[in-house]
């Protein structure tokens, strides 16, 4: 370590009445300044690394026209997803929407497990028809939660108007504006 | 007994070498680090559990704020592409650009497009000026009404420019959370009206919840790959 020479004078014997000067150490505590470079190091590794935005991708089907163009699914195993207003879901099997019942996001993952369980997987469909209350958070949601259940087949549909007005006469019994 | 004396050693460690080290980590970091470019257009993306990282080059952005306003950008690397479109635009609509207001829109690498045609010339004329568009309400390009959907002639000029240049475009939606579906409905509806079906949603990373499907199916891959 290199040090400053604090000694006054270059070899000369002092007399006997001068006062030797008090050596004061130049060594500084560099522990604190370390603890501050390393806190900075791990901020910005975090920051670098865990703002990098990520991309999900969705592919839609070509819309047909032609009825024996459409894809067709097995009615016992298709799950229909509604999106409503305030992050309400409402779901029902099979083809017949009066059976329809509400969840919340919580909620919306036992289901989807509960019906891929019971359903062959070559068959299982979800569809998924947000409302016009939707917001487009709830779609990105709902997509994820099917990466979250792997589920292989879901197609996004506008919605019914039937369907609509079900939901809503439902959303008015709530109370949920 | 004698015991052997030991000799006391100072516990004080020079701290200097560490210290040098860490700030050379730190400065390393800080140069590495990509600085976000100062982002005109205020949007809360949503979570996904997805890991793929967004495309940067070759990218038409539609940007849904929080109102549900529908604006157009595209990445840096796009500029001749970018001219390309605001031309085809022009054209199509007559709108009487001059060559300063397309500039307004092709040359600033962060420039969007954020009105609908009838206001468009005044909405140049605002961003060739810098700060002009700052506190100023926005209308966005109209995509709610199917009819007068005018994001799918954008797209379709955007189409048309990159695979002039042979460029695969990529379409990336960032949308905000809070944003009413109709919007992304009529976007949606705008690509789909040009044949493109594959779309990248921006969101923000989150992990995969432990005990689902997803989650073991991971765990499954990795211990596969591991061994």
């Amino acid at each position: 370590m290199a040090e400053m020479d604090t000694s006054s004078g270059g070899g000369h014997k002092k007399g006997p009445g001068v006062k030797k000067s008090k050596k004061l150490s130049t060594r500084v505590d560099l522990t604190p300044m370390v603890d501050l470079g390393f806190l900075l190091i791990t901020f910005f590794i975090f920051t670098t690394t865990m703002s990098q935005p990520t991309a999900m991708p969705l592919n839609l089907p070509k819309d047909v026209d032609k009825p024996e163009e459409q894809n067709k699914v097995k009615e016992s195993a298709v799950l229909t997803i509604m999106l409503g207003k305030n992050d309400q879901i409402y779901y029902y099997e099979g083809l017949d929407p009066t059976k329809m019942q509400s969840t919340t996001f919580k909620g919306i993952r036992d289901i989807v497990i509960d019906k891929k369980r019971r359903t062959d997987p070559a068959d299982f469909v979800v569809i998924l028809k947000p409302t016009q209350d939707a917001t487009y958070g709830n779609v990105v949601n709902i997509v994820d939660e099917m990466k979250i259940d792997d589920v292989k087949r879901f197609a996004q549909v506008d919605i019914a108007p039937a369907e609509y007005a079900l939901i809503q006469k439902t959303e008015q019994a709530n109370g949920i504006k | 007994m004698g015991r052997a004396k030991l000799p006391r050693k100072s516990t004080n460690i020079d701290m200097t070498a560490m210290c040098d080290v860490a700030f050379l980590l730190l400065s390393f970091f800080i140069l590495a680090a990509k600085f976000k470019p100062p982002e005109a257009l205020k949007v809360t993306t949503p979570n996904s559990v997805y890991t793929r990282i967004v495309p940067e080059r070759n990218v038409l952005m539609v940007t849904i704020d929080k109102a549900g306003k529908v604006y157009l950008s595209f990445s840096d690397n796009n500029t001749a592409e970018k001219a390309d479109i605001i031309d085809a635009i022009n054209t199509s609509k007559n709108l009487g650009l001059t060559a300063q207001e397309k500039a307004a829109f092709s040359k600033q690498p962060t420039a969007y497009i954020g009105a609908p045609f009838s206001q468009l010339k005044a909405f140049l004329d605002r961003l060739a000026v810098p700060d002009g568009l700052k506190d100023v309400n926005l209308s966005g390009i109209p995509v709610k009404d199917s009819a007068n959907n005018e994001l799918i002639d954008w797209v379709r000029a955007a189409k048309s420019a990159f695979s002039s240049s042979a460029l695969a475009m990529k379409i990336v939606i960032r949308g905000d959370n809070d944003s009413k579906y109709p919007s992304f409905q009529g976007v949606i509806y705008s690509f789909k009206k040009n044949d493109e079906l594959k779309f990248q949603l921006v969101t923000s990373p989150v992990s995969v919840p432990s005990g689902t499907d997803l989650w073991q199916l991971n765990q499954k891959t990795n211990t596969k790959g591991a061994s």
